[in-house]
């Protein structure tokens, strides 16, 4: 790991990464100063950054606590939430299968939205980098969104009702899951798939604990490879 | 709403996620998955991210639920700057430009 390539690897991800810190700083915030509107204290905030790294489950479970929803239900609905994230793993298992385990294990840890999304387009446009060299891209990248996932938690619990609704901090997530999906909008079954995502969605945006998504995703992705499969054939 | 029912979520759902995100890149290692997964893990972004992002811009729970021009046009524009530049950030910066132009016109 300390070889020069790997090295540089591990700062070219991290590079890359600092422009996503912006854009994961609100969210961060915006979860600190709503945990600390619930009443939580600074440890369970900063503890939930660490243990669980994944923003929209932490809001969704925040959310459920506060209408003392069952447990399960709680548990549940974070974790159906997160299930895209089976997918980035079996997505992301393709560069970074063959490291040895400690470092998928690490690796696994610092999966999100955000590191998937950027690690993802390096590697395809870089298919051939050695798998060493893309694990240090991966652990550069979250070296820095995770720190700044939890700090700015952290800060947002400290500082929190200070910030006033009109800056809109809620809508930094949803541009940010776009601008990770717009480049990707590259062939006739992309856009395809998410027309599908998106009709289906809000289609079934009333199923609850989220089990729209599930589906809105599994449909998307099945219409995206067989319009793909079927576009190929003919051509020949 | 009890301390012990936070922590024990908490711990809970951190454990499961972390399990979640382990699934295939520990258990799967570099075994070469077959063709028809691969094709459809190649729409994984353009499957799950838009599903989670249009509810979420149609109904912006900021606003209760309603449905609010300046929101729509934000995530347009972060939608046509990011397909058309094929540059996340600059989609971003565009979609936060037009929230807040639209957010302050209001006003």
């Amino acid at each position: 790991m300390t070889t020069r390539p790997a090295r540089s690897a591990v700062l070219t991800g991290m590079r890359d990464c600092i422009p996503f810190t912006l854009v994961i700083m609100p969210f961060a915030l915006l979860f600190g100063v709503l945990s600390n509107e619930a009443g939580w204290d600074l440890l369970q905030t900063f503890f939930m950054s660490v243990v669980v790294i994944a923003g929209a489950s932490q809001f969704a479970a925040l959310q459920l606590l506060q209408e003392n929803a069952h447990f399960l239900v709680i548990v549940l609905t974070g974790l159906a939430v997160n299930l895209r994230m089976a997918m980035y793993s079996a997505s992301i298992a393709q560069h970074l299968g063959g490291a040895p385990l400690w470092q998928r294990a690490i690796a696994a840890y610092g999966l999100t939205d955000q590191t998937y999304g950027i690690t993802i387009n390096r590697f395809t446009m870089f298919p051939e980098t050695p798998t060493p060299q893309k694990m240090a891209y991966f652990f550069g990248a979250m070296a820095v969104i995770c720190p700044t996932w939890y700090a700015l938690s952290l800060v947002g619990a400290v500082a929190g009702q200070a910030i006033p609704p009109e800056y809109a901090l809620d809508f930094a997530a949803p541009i940010t899951f776009i601008a990770l999906f717009a480049p990707a909008l590259r062939s006739l079954p992309h856009v395809a798939a998410a027309l599908v995502s998106i009709v289906i969605s809000l289609l079934f945006a009333w199923l609850p604990y989220n089990l729209w998504m599930l589906l809105a995703a599994a449909l998307a992705m099945g219409t995206g490879a067989l319009l793909e499969y079927r576009l190929e054939r003919r051509r020949g | 709403m009890t301390d012990l029912k936070i922590w024990f979520v908490i711990l809970c759902l951190g454990i499961g996620t972390y399990l979640i995100r382990f699934s295939f890149v520990g258990i799967m290692g570099a075994r070469p998955l077959p063709g028809w997964l691969v094709r459809m893990l190649r729409f994984v972004p353009v499957a799950v991210l838009p599903a989670l992002t249009a509810p979420l811009a149609v109904w912006p729970a900021a606003t209760g639920g309603e449905t609010d021009p300046a929101r729509i046009a934000a995530a347009a524009a972060a939608l046509a700057v990011g397909a058309w530049r094929r540059n996340v950030i600059l989609s971003v910066f565009c979609g936060l430009c037009v929230l807040y132009l639209m957010l302050w016109l209001r006003t």
